[in-house]
């Protein structure tokens, strides 16, 4: 081995490493050098469109939601208000195992089947961003044990929230309402009204009722917050903030003490009642029965609860007075007597001998009074007393089908009334031209009598009948139905009543008025169809009294009472105002299935009239009596409606 | 007094001072960093301070073991490696849905990690036995010892650590003089290669490149990182907005953000004043650790230093590329300042032994 070869050789070696080191320095430059210019491309020259995306995520603007508006009664009882309750909230987007988190949760926290159902349910109805509630209304000491492991639950929160309560629970439920979760429908609605920004911050939204029809009084105005949040949206502290405005308050016209005695006064039946004051429009008491706890839906109601109260055939939440249609019965007979009269008709002294029957010149078919052997010589005012159906099957025929329609839609028959609800159906007051478009078939004389007594085609709601009635104590002049007597605008104290409005004033001859009242005021006296309703009262009702067929009875059959199902008898219905000389009260009342209009329905209309001009409350009901029993589901048929 | 002080001198006699400076002042850059990134804790800064004394410990060691001492465990250490792992392979604990560790029943070890140091000492054992004729078969042979390590980690699947392995084994090929035309020839077939490696890799490894093209692809999910990295980044602007003030970090925008993502923490802080700064300091070191492997008295030294100081290089690029969005997300964390024990004991070894190739010098040549 030559030693001088091996070093420089090893030097050699050793050049050569330093080149090959030297070149990988230049590379190592050039990377730092990209790395360099890379992060002066960020920092410096793109540094403003960061420092935006920066801010975007720290900063988020939080909408704070109004508290809803409170609804009381015209004294003041409350009707619907708002607590903070603490409730435990999910957004299924930010749970990896949503099963598995309520299960670890419900360790912690009581969380019951039907909560699980409930959740489930809004969870199919709900986007997954979304936060959604799985326990409402947790204790403070529930609260704290969630709080103290919430690290362990990302995605899971407890937020404080106002829950509307409805403290009278089930009573005036159709009128009142109730609010539930802003849904897709809703949401599509809102934007397409330009609302949805002031919903932001809102879970809830008005659904029926007063609650639904003043949504915009009562929801208020939302504020915003300015808060800086974490990645996990968890606020960290607040920047800035606009404070919300309230909704205002509403008071009802509504008098709820008169509304529970007529809830009560149903017992279990079913029916409508609406009672109003005609001089102004303003609506007393609205019955439906049987009636439900708005409270179930506020938070989504939990399915087994929803199957019970959707399938009942007693079905509880159909509102009965704006979306129960049923014949006028005899209640009828008063307008048809005043569009006689309007047209010089029947006045006095006209008077017919009733035989029980009414034929049509040229034909032998008999018509049938209701009271066989018929009422002997009857006038008008008679006519409307004892209900004679003979008198006004040739009343009608002699009117014509065209006219008494189109007198009579004057008192708001066949089509709305304008009442401050939604969802209002107009009934129907047949025409020609009507049947002719429905049934393709021209109309025949005999149904213009059947028209005359109230059945047949006619359809009326309680509250059409109610409007109708109230018109007519105060001689055609029409007020629009309120249930709003007043806003409170929020946080201030002050009440702005609403002025009534006048929607129509009837010409009619007072003479004409007068004896169709006379004859009202006969049917509570002793010999009219509803004498037992006036007994003892110390003051002056008049009234008119109807049935309305469920099931059609065929001719030369007679109907029994006792041997029809419950569900195939008649609908009961009264019509009244009192007192009579100055009226102050105007009222329709319905009992479905309830027989004759007199006994089922007058009594009824007699204990709130009783209360609402002398203060009388009724006897306690008897025990079996009782209102607002469970709804019983007797079989699965469909038979009613 | 005096016997203390000779005693200092003694232990730190195999300490390169300038490079143990520059070291301790990153270290200390570390701390503060890690204050911030882990949302102030106090736990995580005694863990990662006893890390660092561990590693420090450790780097004492390496660099007080001679490096003719090194070069005779080179292969008994490859060899080591390569059972332990095999034995990932076959027995390896799963955690993340990757087989890294191996439970000896004392202890768990990442014998990857040992790999980083292993394979290019072995490199360097095998270069410097044959530094008189080099053939081509040389470099045939030297690629199968690297490809089998890179091989397993890939396959555990562990891309950031089979890269730095990867790397540590081609700087010892590319010093040792591995012909530019077989380079170029390499990287042609590794171009045209590309197809099929990518159907070789795992699928969130691939996603995860795609994401690198496109991050607004899937912002909420894998592009979510880089996303707000860069965010992070550009939002800090010329000087940074200050420690502990940085919104992307402190708020959690920022996921991994004591570990890989640190210097986005960093960088969201201190700004491009400090960005700048910390690539000095890193070229500092690396620029340190090439004179030393420049003066290297032979072979096994030279490629060893060189390849260390090069992997270091790799480390550093790696992960800022990655965090300021032009390479895609791999697990490689940011040397010397991401938490984390394991990487800064094997980063440490590594200054050890250079500390150790500077300081032995003048015994092998003397």
């Amino acid at each position: 081995m030559n030693s001088r070869f091996e070093l420089r050789n090893h030097r050699q070696e050793q050049h050569f490493f330093r080149l090959r080191l030297g070149v990988a320095g230049v590379v190592m430059l050039i990377c730092f050098g990209i790395l360099a210019t890379r992060f002066f491309h960020l920092q410096f020259l793109r540094y403003d469109y960061y420092h935006t995306l920066a801010e975007n995520n720290r900063i988020s603007l939080v909408p704070i939601a109004p508290t809803r508006g409170v609804i009381m009664d015209r004294n003041g009882a409350v009707l619907a208000h708002n607590f903070f309750a603490y409730t435990l909230e999910i957004t299924p987007a930010k749970v990896k195992d949503l099963e598995q988190t309520i299960n670890d949760i419900a360790v912690l926290v009581e969380v019951s089947p039907s909560d699980r159902k409930r959740f489930k349910k809004l969870r199919e109805q709900s986007h997954s961003f979304e936060s959604i509630p799985l326990r409402m209304q947790l204790t403070e000491a529930e609260a704290a044990r969630f709080a103290v492991s919430r690290y362990r639950f990302p995605g899971v929160e407890i937020r404080s929230r106002l829950f509307r309560h409805y403290p009278k629970g089930p009573l005036g439920a159709h009128l009142i309402g109730y609010i539930g979760r802003i849904n897709d429908n809703d949401q599509r609605s809102l934007k397409k009204n330009g609302e949805f920004p002031n919903y932001l911050g809102s879970d809830h939204i008005g659904k029926s009722g007063v609650e639904q029809f003043y949504e915009r009084t009562l929801h208020g105005i939302t504020g915003t917050q300015q808060v800086e949040t974490d990645a996990d949206g968890h606020a960290v502290r607040v920047l800035s903030s606009s404070a919300p405005v309230p909704g205002d308050n509403l008071v009802l016209s509504i008098d709820s003490k008169l509304q529970d005695i007529a809830e009560k006064a149903f017992g279990v039946r079913r029916g409508a009642l609406v009672a109003l004051d005609p001089n102004n429009g303003q609506i007393l008491a609205y019955v439906s029965m049987p009636t439900y706890d708005p409270n179930l839906f506020v938070n989504g109601i939990d399915p087994d609860s929803w199957k019970a109260l959707n399938e009942s055939l007693d079905k509880p939440l159909i509102n009965r007075p704006l979306r129960g249609i049923y014949p006028p019965g005899s209640t009828f007979k008063p307008f048809v007597a005043l569009a006689g009269l309007e047209a010089g008709l029947r006045e006095p002294p006209f008077s017919i001998s009733d035989p029980g029957f009414y034929k049509l010149p040229g034909s032998s078919h008999r018509y049938r009074d209701w009271k066989p052997g018929g009422h002997g010589s009857v006038d008008m005012r008679k006519a409307i007393t004892v209900s004679c159906d003979t008198f006004f099957y040739g009343l009608a025929h002699e009117l014509g089908i065209e006219r008494m329609s189109s007198f009579i839609g004057h008192f708001s028959f066949g089509k709305k009334t304008g009442i401050d609800l939604t969802g209002e159906l107009s009934g129907l007051l047949p025409t020609p031209a009507w049947k002719q478009k429905r049934f393709k078939q021209p109309w025949y004389p005999g149904e213009t009598l059947i028209v005359g007594i109230g059945q047949g085609y006619t359809l009326t709601t309680p509250m059409q009948l109610a409007q109708a009635t109230a018109i007519l104590a105060n001689n055609g002049i029409a007020y629009r139905p309120r249930l709003v007597a007043g806003v409170q605008p929020g946080g201030t104290g002050g009440l702005r009543p609403m002025a009534p409005e006048i929607l129509d004033r009837i010409k009619l001859d007072p003479a004409h008025t007068d004896l169709v009242k006379l004859g009202m005021l006969d049917v509570t006296q002793p010999g009219g169809t509803a004498s037992s309703v006036g007994a003892g009262a110390p003051y002056l009702i008049a009234a008119k009294t109807g049935t309305a067929q469920v099931i059609g009875i065929k001719q030369n059959e007679k109907y029994n009472e006792s041997a029809v199902a419950e569900r195939h008898r008649d609908h009961a219905l009264f019509i009244a105002y009192a007192p009579a000389e100055s009226p102050k009260i105007a009222l329709a009342v319905i009992v479905e299935n309830g027989g004759h209009g007199g006994s089922a329905a007058g009594p009824i209309a007699r204990q709130v009239m009783d209360y609402y001009l002398l203060g009388k409350e009724p006897p306690a009901p008897p025990p079996e009596a009782l209102p607002n029993a469970a709804p019983v589901a007797e079989e699965e048929t469909d038979a009613h409606d | 007094m005096l016997t203390i002080r000779m005693l200092f001198k003694q232990l730190g006699k195999h300490f390169d001072q300038f490079l143990l400076g520059i070291l301790m002042l990153t270290l200390t850059i570390a701390l503060i960093v890690l204050f911030s990134a882990s949302g102030q804790s106090m736990d995580r800064m005694s863990t990662q301070m006893v890390n660092i004394l561990v590693a420090l410990g450790a780097l004492w060691i390496f660099a007080n073991i001679p490096p003719q001492h090194l070069q005779r465990i080179a292969v008994p250490l490859y060899l080591l490696g390569m059972v332990l792992l095999i034995g990932v392979f076959l027995f390896g604990d799963i955690s993340k849905g990757a087989r890294r560790w191996l439970d000896l029943g004392v202890a768990r070890i990442q014998p990857s990690e040992l790999m980083k140091i292993a394979v290019p000492m072995m490199l360097a054992w095998y270069f410097d036995r044959r530094d008189a004729s080099l053939r081509f078969s040389d470099y045939v042979i030297a690629a199968i010892l690297l490809a089998l390590p890179v091989g397993l980690v890939v396959k555990q699947p562990d891309l950031g650590t089979s890269i730095l392995i990867g790397a540590s084994g081609f700087y010892v090929l590319f010093l040792a003089g591995l012909s530019w035309r077989l380079m170029i020839g390499m990287a042609v077939a590794g171009a045209a290669a590309m197809p099929f490696l990518w159907h070789m890799l795992h699928d969130y490894q691939r996603r995860r490149i795609e994401i690198l093209l496109d991050p607004t692809q899937d912002p909420l999910g894998a592009g979510y990182h880089t996303i707000q990295a860069t965010i992070a980044l550009g939002s800090g602007g010329l000087s940074g907005k200050g420690w502990l003030n940085g919104t992307q970090s402190q708020l959690d925008f920022l996921p991994e953000r004591h570990t890989d993502f640190i210097f986005a923490v960093f960088g969201e802080e201190f700004g491009l004043v400090g960005n700048l700064l910390l690539l000095l300091l890193f070229a500092v070191i690396i620029g340190r650790g090439m004179v030393i492997a420049a003066n290297g008295p032979n072979a096994f030294c030279r490629l060893l230093a060189g390849s260390i100081s090069l992997t270091f290089f790799t480390y550093a690029f790696v992960n800022m590329g990655m965090v300021s969005g032009i390479l895609p997300v791999v697990g490689v964390p940011l040397p010397l300042i991401s938490y984390g024990g394991t990487s800064l004991v094997t980063l440490m070894i590594g200054f050890g032994i250079l500390m150790s190739i500077q300081t032995h010098k003048k015994l092998v040549t003397s």
